[in-house]
C-alpha cells in the first residue's frame, strides 16, 4: 500500500493543475500603492491535476463510510443517504443562487425553506421551525437563548438548567454558554428520568429540562407527560434534544408529548450525508408561546410570494449568516417527500426492528448495563469482557478488522465501558448478521485469545494509534 | 421511495427472533395516550424520477441564476475548478461521519492536517482549527475565546464588520455579560481611528476588524492591532473575502492574534447561503482557549505516521459545560472543498485569482464613476468591492437593471440607514471585461433615462 | 509506597510540609486513574489560594480532572517542568511530578488532612 504523502511534500515549483483564463482589462499598478502586499506564500503547493486527483483518491479509500458497509455508532444515525438527493441538491438554481438575491428572484429557494419547516411542524407536533441552525450543537444553543429570551421578557431569567446524566456533552455546554448553571439530574435503576429526584430539583429557578427522548441508552421516557407536567407547574420549559428522532417519526410527537422547544439533527434522521463530521443542519422547533423569539429572517408568504422578515422585535436575533445551510435543508425536503407519510413511519418500525434483533442477539455474550426495552439503539457494556482484561476500545478496534465501523463509546457517561450501537433502518439482514457474527467471534476471542483484540486493528491502513504523544508533542500543521 | 432492505421474511424471522408478533410492540414503552393514531398529514411518497421533477421545477424558479450579478457582501461568485464536485463527491469524504476511529478515517484526518496547514500558511497564524460553520459563527466564536483569554468583558467591533456578522456577535455574547461597542468609519470607508483611540482602554477584551470591510475597503489591519495592544487587548482579524491574502499581506503579519472568517470563496458555491466554512486561526500560546475540532500528526504501534483529533479535552464530549465551545461537527465536506481548492489553484493560482480580482474590481470601479450621477462613495483602496452613490432612486435603477437581465449592486440603505442611495458592488475573476462594460452602458442608460 | 511524612486528601492530592512550605502534587492512585498525563494546568506564582480552592486542572487525553488545594495559602514555586513533561506525574507523582510550593497560611489546615495509613485504608475503601 501506498503511504500517502502530504501535499506539501511533493510540491515543486513551476508545477500547476489549473489556469486561469488571462486578464482582461488593462492592469494597473497605482491600485496597489500604500498597501501591504505579501511575499510569496512559503510552502504552498504547487502540484499537478494528475498528482491532485491521485492525492485524494488514496486519501479516500483509506476512510470507512456508510457506501461501504455497516456503521452502528449509536445516536449518530448513520444510515444510507440517498443519491438522488445529491442529484437535486445540486440543480444549478440552488447552487448558484447568492443569499443577497432579490426575493422575487429566489422564490423556488425560500419556497424550499418554508416547505421544509412545514413538513418538520408536522412530523414533530410543533408550531414554528426556524432552519438557521448550522448543526445540532448550535440548534441546542438557539433553543436554550429562546427560552431564556422568553423567561426575561417575563421578568426573570433564571438560573438553572436540569439536564440527566445521560445526556450528550453538547447540552451541558449549550446551557453553559447560554448563562445557565447545569445540574445533573440521576437516572433510576430502569435507565429514565428518576421523576422524584425531578420533583426535587424543580424550583422557580429552574429555567429548563433538558431530555432527550428517546435518551442516549435508546430507551424511551414513558413519564414524558409527567416529567412535563413538573417542569411547567413550576414554570420551566422542557427542551428536547431531537437527535434521536428517528425512532419515533411517524409513532409519536414531541410536540404530543408537552415538549415546548426542540432541535433536530437533519444529518441524523433526515438523511444528509455526515461529511466526514458535517455540514449538518440543526432546526429548531417551538410551540407557539416561544415563536415570537425565533432568530431573523422569517419566511412569510405575502399574496403568493415568499419574503424574508426581518420585523421580530423580540427575536433572539441570527446565530450564522444568511438562512443557515440551505443545501443540506434541500436534501432533507427531498428526503421526507421522497417517503411520504408510510415511509417514515416505517423508517421507525425498521430502525426499531433492527436495533431490537442485534439486542436480542448479543444478550449473550455482552452485558446490558440497563434492561429496559429499548427503541432504535442499546447500550452494551464491556464488563464480561473485562474480567479478560478486553476494553470496549479493543472490542472497537477488533470490529475494523470484520470490516464493520465500532459504536459509539464516549457516552452515555452512566455505563462504564459502553458499546452504543444503532443500527438504523437501512441494513439488511445479512448486514445486521455479519455484524451479530463479528461481536459473538470477539466475544470468543476475547476469552480465549484477548492479545488480537488489544493489538486490533490489524488490517487497516495504519494500526492503533498514539493518541498520548499526538497530545503531549503537539504537531497540528506541515512545517518545512 | 422506500431505502429499507428487509425482506418480508426477513421482517418474520426478525420478529421472531425478538420474540414478538408485530410491529406495535416494539413500541410498547410509548404510553398509548402520545401515540399517533393516524398518519402524519404529508405529501405521499415519490419515486426518484417523480421526486427529480418535482424539484426541477422549483429550482427553476430561480431566476436569479441567469442575471448578470454584482452581489458579493460576503458570499462570492469564484471559479472552481472541476476536480473540485468530481474529488468531493466521493462517497468515501461524503458519508463518513466525524472521525473518531482514526484507524478507518486517515483520509479525513489527513485533509483536515493539509486544510489547517493551509490556512495557517494564508493567515500567516501558528495554528488553525478543522473549520467551524461559517464566518459569522467563527467572529462570535473568537469573541469568546478573547473573554476566555483574558476575562475583560468589553468588546470593540468596527462598524464595517459584516452587519450579519455584528448581530451574531451579539446574539452569541448577550447572555455572557459581555458588552460590545460599535467603532464608526471614516470618508475613506475604513475604520475611524480618532473613534478607535478614544474607545480603547485597559477594560477592552478585543477589538473585532473586518479586512477587506463590509465596504469593500482594505484597512490598515498593523495600525489598528498596535492600538489594541497597547491596551493589552487582542487583535481579532475577520476574513470575509479570503482570496484577498493571495495578495494582501497575512493579518498574523500585521499583528492579529485571533484570524478568523469565511471561506466560501475557496471552492464552495454560493447554495444559497450555505453550508459555507467557517475558519480560525491563532498565536501558539493560546491554543488551550481555541475551539473546535483539531487533528494532530502522532505514530501508529508501528511507528506508521498517522493522524487523530488531538486537545480534545477542551471539547464538549469531556469537559462539558466548561469546553471551549459547544461547537460539535466542524464542516468537513465543505474543508476537503477548500483544501482541494487551493492545492489545485496552487501558489501561484491564488496569487493571480486575487491580481485578476483586484484588477478587474478597480477597472469598473473606475469605468462606473465615468457616469454622471454616479460617484465613488469611499475614497480607501479596494480589493474586489466598493461602494457607489447614486443620484436619484436606487430602485428605480435596479429595476432598470432588472429588464436589462443584470442585478447590480447590494442596495446599502436596509444595514447602513446613512447610506441610503448606495450600492455595494462586487466584481471577481468571473466577470468578463464585455460583462463590466455591459453593466457600464446598462447603468448610463438608466441615469440617462432619469434626468430627462 | 505513600510516603509516610506526606498528608493526603480524598481527592487524591499530597502534600509534604518543610517549614512553612508546602509542596503538593496528585497520588499515584490518581495519576493511574488517569491514564497517560498529557497537560498540567497550573496557577501563576503569587496566587493566593483559599482551602480547598481548585488550583489547576489535569488532562490525559480522554478526561479531565480538577486539583484542590489542601491548605490555604501563597503559590511561591511552580513545577515547569511538567510543561515539556507532563509525564512526570504518570512516571513519579510523589516526586519529580509535584505540582507547586505554597506558603502555608494555617497550620491547623493540615489536621483536617489523612497520614498515609489513612489514606491507604481509605483507598482500600474506594478499590473493593
Amino acid at each position: 500500500m501506498i503511504r500517502e504523502p502530504l501535499i506539501f511534500d511533493i510540491s515543486d515549483k513551476g508545477k500547476r493543475a489549473f489556469v486561469l483564463p488571462e486578464l482582461d482589462v488593462p492592469p494597473r499598478e497605482d491600485i496597489l500603492e500604500g498597501l501591504s502586499l505579501r511575499d510569496e506564500i512559503e510552502g504552498f503547493p504547487q502540484v499537478s491535476e494528475v498528482e491532485i486527483v491521485r492525492h485524494f483518491t488514496r486519501l479516500s479509500k483509506t476512510n470507512y463510510c456508510v457506501d461501504e458497509g455497516f456503521y452502528p455508532l449509536g445516536s449518530c444515525t448513520m444510515k444510507y443517504s440517498p443519491k438522488i438527493n445529491e442529484k437535486i441538491a445540486s440543480l444549478p438554481g440552488f447552487v448558484s443562487s447568492h443569499p443577497f438575491a432579490p426575493h422575487d428572484l429566489v422564490q423556488g429557494n425560500l419556497e424550499v425553506l418554508k416547505t421544509t419547516e412545514e413538513l418538520l411542524a408536522e412530523i414533530t407536533g410543533m408550531d414554528a421551525f426556524s432552519l438557521q441552525p448550522s448543526a445540532g450543537a448550535q440548534g441546542e444553543l438557539v433553543g436554550m437563548m429562546l427560552i431564556r429570551a422568553c423567561l426575561e421578557e417575563r421578568g426573570n431569567p433564571r438560573k438553572i438548567v436540569l439536564i440527566p446524566d445521560s445526556a450528550h456533552g453538547t447540552n451541558p455546554s449549550s446551557a453553559h454558554i447560554c448563562g445557565y448553571r447545569v445540574q445533573e439530574i440521576k437516572s433510576n435503576e430502569k435507565g429514565t428520568i428518576d421523576v422524584s429526584d425531578l420533583d426535587q430539583h424543580m424550583t422557580e429557578d429552574v429555567a429548563a429540562l433538558m431530555v432527550t427522548n428517546p435518551n442516549t441508552l435508546g430507551i424511551f421516557e414513558a413519564d414524558i407527560k409527567k416529567i412535563a407536567e413538573i417542569v411547567h407547574s413550576k414554570g420551566g420549559f422542557v427542551y428536547m434534544d431531537g437527535a434521536n428522532l428517528n425512532a419515533l417519526v411517524g409513532i409519536c410527537r414531541p410536540g404530543d408529548m408537552d415538549v415546548d422547544v426542540i432541535h433536530l439533527n437533519l444529518h441524523k434522521t433526515f438523511s444528509t450525508p455526515h461529511g466526514g463530521g458535517g455540514p449538518g443542519s440543526g432546526p429548531v422547533g417551538v410551540k407557539r408561546e416561544l415563536e415570537p423569539y425565533l432568530p431573523v429572517p422569517i419566511i412569510e408568504k405575502e399574496e403568493n410570494k415568499y419574503i424574508l422578515s426581518f420585523n421580530r422585535p423580540k427575536s433572539i436575533g441570527r446565530v450564522r449568516s444568511y438562512c443557515g445551510n440551505f443545501l443540506v435543508i434541500v436534501k432533507a425536503l427531498a428526503y421526507i417527500i421522497s417517503l411520504g407519510p408510510q415511509g417514515l413511519k416505517e423508517v421507525a418500525e425498521i430502525a426499531v426492528l433492527n436495533s431490537d434483533y442485534v439486542r436480542k442477539s448479543l444478550e449473550n455474550e455482552y452485558h446490558l448495563e440497563y434492561t429496559s426495552p429499548t427503541l432504535h439503539e442499546s447500550v452494551f457494556s464491556d464488563k464480561l469482557q473485562k474480567k479478560d482484561g478486553v476494553s470496549n476500545i479493543d472490542i472497537a478496534k477488533r470490529l475494523i478488522d470484520f470490516g464493520v465501523h465500532p459504536p459509539t463509546m464516549s457516552f452515555p457517561l452512566i455505563v462504564h465501558g459502553a458499546l452504543m450501537i444503532e443500527p438504523t433502518e437501512t441494513e439488511s439482514k445479512n448486514d445486521l448478521d455479519l455484524f451479530i457474527d463479528a461481536m459473538k467471534q470477539i466475544a470468543k476471542e476475547a476469552k480465549e485469545n484477548p492479545e488480537i483484540l488489544k493489538s486490533a486493528p490489524h488490517i487497516s491502513y495504519v494500526r492503533r494509534l498514539d493518541e498520548t504523544t499526538a497530545a503531549r508533542q503537539l504537531v497540528l500543521r506541515w512545517n518545512k | 421511495m422506500s431505502y429499507i432492505a428487509l425482506s418480508d421474511r426477513d421482517k418474520r424471522e426478525m420478529l421472531a427472533k425478538i420474540g414478538i408478533s408485530s410491529f406495535d410492540e416494539l413500541f410498547r414503552t410509548i404510553p398509548e395516550n402520545i401515540k399517533l393514531k393516524k398518519l402524519l398529514d404529508l405529501p405521499s411518497s415519490l419515486t426518484e424520477i417523480e421526486l427529480y421533477q418535482y424539484f426541477k421545477k422549483i429550482a427553476a424558479q430561480n431566476s436569479y441564476v441567469d442575471f448578470l450579478s454584482f452581489i458579493g457582501a460576503g458570499a462570492y461568485n469564484h471559479i472552481i475548478p472541476y476536480v473540485v464536485d468530481y474529488l468531493s463527491s466521493r462517497g468515501e469524504f461524503v458519508n463518513p461521519y466525524t472521525p473518531y476511529q482514526p484507524e478507518i478515517s486517515q483520509g479525513t484526518l489527513h485533509v483536515i492536517f493539509e486544510f489547517q496547514t493551509l490556512i495557517c500558511q494564508v493567515t500567516g497564524m501558528d495554528i488553525a482549527n478543522a473549520s467551524l460553520y461559517d464566518g459569522a459563527s467563527g467572529a462570535a466564536e473568537a469573541v469568546l475565546m478573547a473573554h476566555r483569554l483574558n476575562k475583560k468583558t468589553k468588546i470593540l467591533i468596527t462598524g464595517t464588520l459584516h452587519p450579519q456578522y455584528k448581530r451574531v456577535i451579539r446574539t452569541y455574547v448577550k447572555n455572557l455579560g459581555i458588552e460590545i461597542v460599535e467603532i464608526g468609519y471614516n470618508e475613506k470607508g475604513g475604520v475611524d481611528f480618532e473613534d478607535l483611540k478614544e474607545k480603547m482602554n485597559d477594560d477592552i477584551s478585543a477589538v473585532v476588524s473586518q479586512s477587506p470591510n463590509f465596504l469593500g475597503i482594505i484597512e490598515d489591519l498593523k495600525k489598528i492591532s498596535d492600538m489594541a495592544h497597547t491596551a493589552q487587548a487582542l487583535s481579532i482579524v475577520v476574513v470575509s473575502e479570503p482570496v484577498s491574502l493571495g495578495l494582501l499581506e497575512a493579518p498574523g503579519k500585521l499583528g492579529a492574534d485571533i484570524v478568523t472568517g469565511e471561506g466560501q470563496s475557496f471552492g464552495l458555491p454560493l447554495g444559497f447561503g450555505g453550508p459555507y466554512l467557517g475558519f480560525m486561526a491563532c498565536a501558539k500560546e493560546f491554543i488551550r482557549q481555541f475551539p473546535g475540532r483539531i487533528a494532530g500528526q502522532t505514530k501508529d504501534v508501528e511507528g506508521k505516521r498517522g493522524f487523530v483529533l488531538t486537545l480534545s479535552t477542551r471539547e464538549q464530549h469531556i469537559r462539558r459545560e466548561r469546553a471551549t465551545s459547544n461547537i460539535c461537527t466542524n464542516q468537513a465536506l465543505c474543508a476537503l472543498r477548500a483544501t482541494i481548492f487551493l492545492e489545485t489553484i496552487g501558489r501561484e493560482g491564488l496569487k493571480e485569482l486575487a491580481w485578476q480580482n483586484i484588477q478587474k474590481a478597480n477597472y469598473a470601479l473606475e469605468k462606473l464613476c465615468q457616469i454622471e450621477g454616479i460617484r465613488r462613495k469611499f475614497s480607501g483602496k479596494i480589493f474586489n468591492e466598493f461602494v457607489l452613490e447614486f443620484s436619484g432612486d436606487l430602485s428605480k435603477i435596479e429595476s432598470f437593471l432588472r429588464k436589462k437581465g443584470i442585478i447590480g449592486g447590494l442596495n446599502l440603505g436596509e444595514f447602513y440607514p446613512e447610506l441610503e442611495n448606495c450600492a455595494l458592488f462586487c466584481v471577481t475573476e468571473t466577470h468578463k471585461r464585455k460583462d463590466i462594460d455591459r453593466l457600464a452602458e446598462s447603468l448610463k442608460e438608466a441615469l440617462k433615462g432619469k434626468q430627462e | 509506597m505513600y510516603p509516610d511524612d506526606f498528608y493526603y486528601t480524598k481527592d487524591h492530592e499530597w502534600i509534604q510540609v518543610k517549614g512553612n512550605i508546602a509542596t503538593i502534587g496528585i497520588t499515584d492512585f490518581a495519576q493511574k486513574q488517569l491514564g497517560d498525563v498529557v497537560y498540567v494546568e497550573l496557577p501563576g506564582k503569587g496566587t493566593q489560594l483559599g482551602f480547598h480552592q481548585t488550583i489547576g486542572v489535569i488532562e490525559s487525553v480522554k478526561a479531565v480532572s480538577d486539583v484542590y488545594s489542601p491548605v490555604s495559602g501563597e503559590v511561591v514555586e511552580v513545577n515547569d517542568g511538567l510543561n515539556g513533561s507532563p509525564e512526570l506525574v504518570n512516571q513519579d507523582p510523589h516526586g519529580k511530578g509535584w505540582f507547586l510550593r505554597l506558603k502555608l497560611k494555617d497550620e491547623a489546615e493540615l489536621e483536617k488532612l489523612m497520614p498515609a495509613a489513612e489514606y491507604e485504608k481509605f483507598l482500600e475503601g474506594i478499590e473493593e
